[in-house]
């Protein structure tokens, strides 16, 4: 091994790369000892309750608080104009959505309720219990108006327009043409579907939680989220309270799951931060569970019109979609609700290569829970949209599907290229995922098994989807659309008196693993044992400038700014080192913590001796030396504005005809993230992002009453993903790093999610076909399996 | 005034007396009235298990059960369990095995888990996925938490049998 490859990452002695160590930092998590934001108690803390509009749309016509604030423990009552003097309105648009519009959101709603469970007016009071006693007693004259809640009659010349000053319920519109999609159509066989993908929610199990401390004396603001993006929060929360953004400190300690869902700012969060700031004492906010249904962001709905042109030896020859999607009553902050529809346009069809494709999304306004980015953003859809045209497709010519999807999967040597849309490919391993995958399930015996047991009346289904997934955006995602949400992100490794060292950095840590990974790049790039490596992360008075953890970009992106300060790291010890030991610092290295000779290995001096000297001894270096043993480093991808990963994935169910359930009895999936950091941490993202797909391709639904009212907003009647009906998961790698950052990973936190719902939706219609049954309507209820066979008529 | 009543019961092996309000719930007494953190609050209507803890010895949710109806009780909570050693080899397993991501659920699928192994020493991977029905997880999808629990289950029964 040359000493010039000692230095690349990858090539690192006593390497931490692709092992599957145990995460740092979870032992306090197993003994019920964490610091969730509903764990921590601050002096003078209050806490806030909401009143809720119990009506989709409805002026406010009075708000009587009178009895409530006589209420026991009562602190102040406030609505929405009062809190408005403390905190400014906002508006989600981003200049690259061209022509998307909102109206100004407050804190708390003034004139009127856009949707059930809108805030309307806030009670603070010394007990969450007493607070909500005080909601209780706050009486609000409602004016009824009518509210916008089909999706489909939202643009109607009769229905009602939601905010006069907009003029529509248009909030965004995007069409996309490439190739000659007409002469295909018009000259292949074509399929015709509908697809529609109810609103479901992302249910973390501990529910929106802030507690904000404002400080009246200097103005600072503590704020500790259950967030992803602290950083973000700061701006944010500086920039709608009128503070100096270095006065406002965000802190995100433990975080019981995210997904997305708390990546926003929310009305009622923003809210409890101005409350706070308007009564000079911490207040606290935690969701309950019924308004985390009518507050937290719900996400799809979408009804998509899609057709596919092949010809008759399987080619894809044209792709076309007509997409409308309901986002609720605003764009949401600062992401705004235009990026899931966006998404669906880019990467329909993406992963093959036709160049005939036409695309029309349509975003509309409506009186329901705003709707915004939760894990996968789009890409279940435009999976599932894809791939159900490949499977009806190749039904129609009377192609094996897997055959269909070889002959027209973008070939693994054919990189770099670009989709129709004009995302750039930078590598990406189709052909040898499905391939894997294949041999993985062994599908032709999956084959023989389905035929010999539909002979005996049992109904099995295969389902097989490819995907295409974004990860570490680049600023083309949202900075250039003026959001000031960071795509780089740094790291700062420090070396402390005993020799271990301390890594902070600006992504941030939900369960997914974040701390692991960047301890195991930390450690490896400086050259000590992982148990040598304290990370610190989610608090914005302490770590570098960066974006927080979505879009998966944490061990992309973070991991890579890791990379490079662990290599500056090394070298700063090295040059203290050198001097110490009187050697030539190119001809030393580190590993295990201790410096040794390259060459050799040679054991020479331990990093608590080159701490020790530099921190207490330093009368003992030359007097023209300075030791530096801290380092900083940024990252933020440079040659592709994302970096594309890959993966297919399979189901393997029984309908049962008679009642219309699903037994899920396999998947598997085959993903392509780059360089795997940590095996069983992918393995595990992937394994709960497929069951988070599988409960959108099955149970989770939003069902709303023509009035705009949420029928089944508790954990009893909205169905999530449990234990007993989740099948085992098996997962393979293929690895295909990215030329773009020398650790060469890329992000693997949403691809479950990605391929799941397409996978377990063509299983179902698989095991339907010979029955003449089809249905593209997710979630896929024992209801509407009953409707497609003609058994029930759906309601 | 809101009315409050007096209980005494033993908490993690610790007496405790104290005046609770009527309505409180007991996961909401253990959180905000002892400061133990560890059961946590997920739904608040039994759906979740979020909150799962030992009321004289069996597992019940702590969110359907008032802190004035624990008196008497000896009751049982994560930190307790945690600290008297019985479930470090669940804790050791779900470690290595990554059978936690966010942690929210973590305590009351061990407590879960630590009745089901006490009653069912051998139970089938089915077995401990139907046990498992009352606890939601959004992060793992189950399948690691299975996997923890059958090699806990296979190394108790080792250590027994040694």
């Amino acid at each position: 091994m040359t000493e010039t490859s000692l230095h690349a990452i990858l090539d690192r002695p006593n390497s931490y790369i692709g092992r599957s160590v145990p995460r740092p930092n979870v032992r306090r998590l197993l003994q019920g000892r964490g610091t969730y934001v509903d764990d921590i108690r601050l002096p003078r803390m209050v806490h806030v309750a909401f009143v809720r509009s119990p009506y989709a749309h409805a002026r406010i016509e009075a708000i009587n608080t009178v009895a409530a604030v006589k209420c026991p423990g009562v602190v102040a009552v406030v609505t929405g104009a009062e809190l408005a003097t403390y905190c400014t309105p906002w508006v989600g648009v981003l200049s690259h959505l061209e022509g998307l519009k909102s109206q100004p959101q407050h804190a708390i709603a003034v004139d009127k309720a856009c949707w059930q469970g809108e805030a309307v007016a806030a009670v603070v009071a010394e007990t969450r219990a007493q607070a909500e006693d005080g909601a209780e007693c706050v009486q609000v004259q409602w004016r009824e108006l009518m509210p916008v809640v089909d999706m489909e009659r939202a643009l109607d010349a009769e229905t009602s327009v939601i905010h006069e000053d907009l003029g529509d319920n248009l909030a965004w519109e995007r069409s996309f043409e490439a190739g000659d999609v007409d002469t295909a159509f018009s000259t292949c066989t074509v399929v015709d579907e509908v697809f529609s993908f109810g609103r479901h929610t992302g249910v973390t199990l501990e529910p929106r939680a802030i507690l904000a401390s404002f400080e009246a004396a200097e103005e600072q603001l503590t704020v500790y989220h259950s967030g992803q993006a602290p950083h973000m929060m700061q701006n944010i929360f500086a920039t709608h309270l009128g503070l100096q953004e270095h006065n406002v400190r965000v802190i995100c300690r433990d975080v019981g799951g995210s997904f997305g869902i708390k990546v926003h700012a929310y009305a009622d969060e923003m809210a409890a931060v101005a409350l706070s700031v308007m009564l000079r004492r911490p207040v606290k906010f935690i969701a309950d569970r019924l308004e985390s249904f009518l507050s937290d962001i719900h996400a799809r709905d979408h009804r998509i019109r899609a057709r596919m042109a092949i010809s008759d030896d399987g080619h894809i020859r044209a792709i076309e979609i007509d997409d409308l999607t309901g986002i609720g009553p605003f764009s949401v902050y600062p992401r705004t609700s235009g990026i899931e529809a966006n998404q669906i346009v880019n990467l329909t069809g993406a992963q093959y290569t036709c160049k005939n494709y036409r695309a029309t999304t349509r975003v509309v306004f409506q009186n329901k829970v705003p709707m915004c980015q939760y894990r996968a953003v789009g890409h279940p859809i435009a999976t599932a949209v894809t791939e159900g045209l490949v499977d009806a497709a190749a039904a129609a010519i009377g192609m094996d599907p897997v055959a269909v999807r070889q002959l027209n999967l973008i070939a693994d040597d054919s990189y770099p290229c670009k989709a129709p849309t004009g995302l750039s490919f930078e590598r990406l391993s189709h052909q040898r995922s499905l391939k894997k995958l294949l041999e993985l399930m062994d599908y032709d015996g999956l084959r023989a098994e389905q035929a010999r047991r539909r002979a005996d009346g049992v109904y099995l289904g295969i389902g097989i989807a490819t995907f295409i997934e974004l990860t570490n955006p680049s600023a083309m995602f949202y900075g250039v659309g003026g959001a000031r949400i960071s795509a780089q992100d740094g790291c700062t490794l420090r070396l402390d008196a005993k020799g271990s060292v301390i890594c902070t950095s600006g992504v941030t840590e939900q369960g997914q693993g974040t701390e692991a990974v960047m301890a195991q790049v930390t450690a490896t790039a400086v050259g000590v044992p992982l148990d040598r490596v304290r990370v610190i992360l989610g608090d914005t008075d302490v770590t570098p400038y960066g974006g927080g953890t979505w879009a998966s970009r944490a061990a992309g992106i973070g991991g890579e700014a890791a990379v490079q300060a662990g290599k500056a790291l090394r070298s700063q010890i090295l040059e203290v080192a050198g001097i110490v030991l009187q050697s030539d610092p190119a001809k030393l290295d580190i590993r295990e913590g201790r410096v040794v000779d390259m060459a050799d290995g040679r054991d020479r001096v331990g990093l608590d001796e080159i701490a020790r000297i530099a921190y207490y001894r330093a009368d003992t270096l030359p007097k023209d030396f300075q030791s530096e043993l801290v380092a900083t480093r940024h990252y933020v991808p440079k040659q592709y504005p994302f970096a594309f990963t890959n993966g297919v994935q399979a189901s393997w169910l029984e309908v049962d005809i008679e009642t219309g359930f699903v037994t899920l009895l396999k998947h598997w999936a085959v993903e392509d993230c780059g360089t795997v950091i940590n095996p069983q941490l992918v393995d595990e993202q992937v394994r709960g992002g497929v069951v988070q797909g599988i409960g959108a391709a099955l149970f989770e639904h939003c069902l709303y009453d023509a009035q705009g009212q949420l029928l089944n907003g508790s954990m009893m009647d909205y169905l999530t993903p449990m234990a007993a009906e989740m099948p085992d998961i098996e997962v393979a790698h293929i690895e295909t790093p990215t030329d773009d950052s020398e650790l060469g990973a890329k992000g693997a936190g949403e691809a479950g999610t990605a391929g799941a719902p397409a996978a377990v939706m063509n299983a179902i219609n698989d095991a339907l076909r010979p029955l003449n049954a089809r249905l593209n309507a997710h979630p896929a209820t024992p209801e509407r399996i009953l409707a497609a066979l003609g058994i029930v008529t759906e309601t | 005034m809101e009315p409050m009543i007096h209980i005494q019961l033993s908490v993690n092996g610790k007496k405790v007396q104290v005046q609770v309000p009527a309505r409180q719930t007991l996961v909401d007494f253990l959180r905000y009235g002892l400061e133990l953190t560890g059961s946590h609050i997920g739904c608040e209507h039994g759906s979740c298990g979020a909150c799962t803890v030992r009321l004289d010895g069996d597992i019940v949710r702590g969110c359907l059960v008032l802190a004035a109806q624990a008196d008497g009780a000896q009751v049982e909570t994560i930190e307790g369990a945690s600290d008297d050693g019985s479930l470090a080899d669940l804790q050791a397993t779900f470690h290595t095995r990554n059978a936690l991501q966010c942690g929210y659920c973590t305590p009351g699928i061990l407590l879960t888990a630590q009745e089901l192994l006490a009653t069912n020493p051998a139970p089938t991977r089915t077995e401990i996925r139907k046990f498992l029905s009352g606890n939601y997880c959004r992060c793992t999808g189950y399948q690691a938490i299975v996997d923890a629990i059958e090699s806990v289950a296979i190394s108790r029964r080792g250590a027994v049998a040694s």
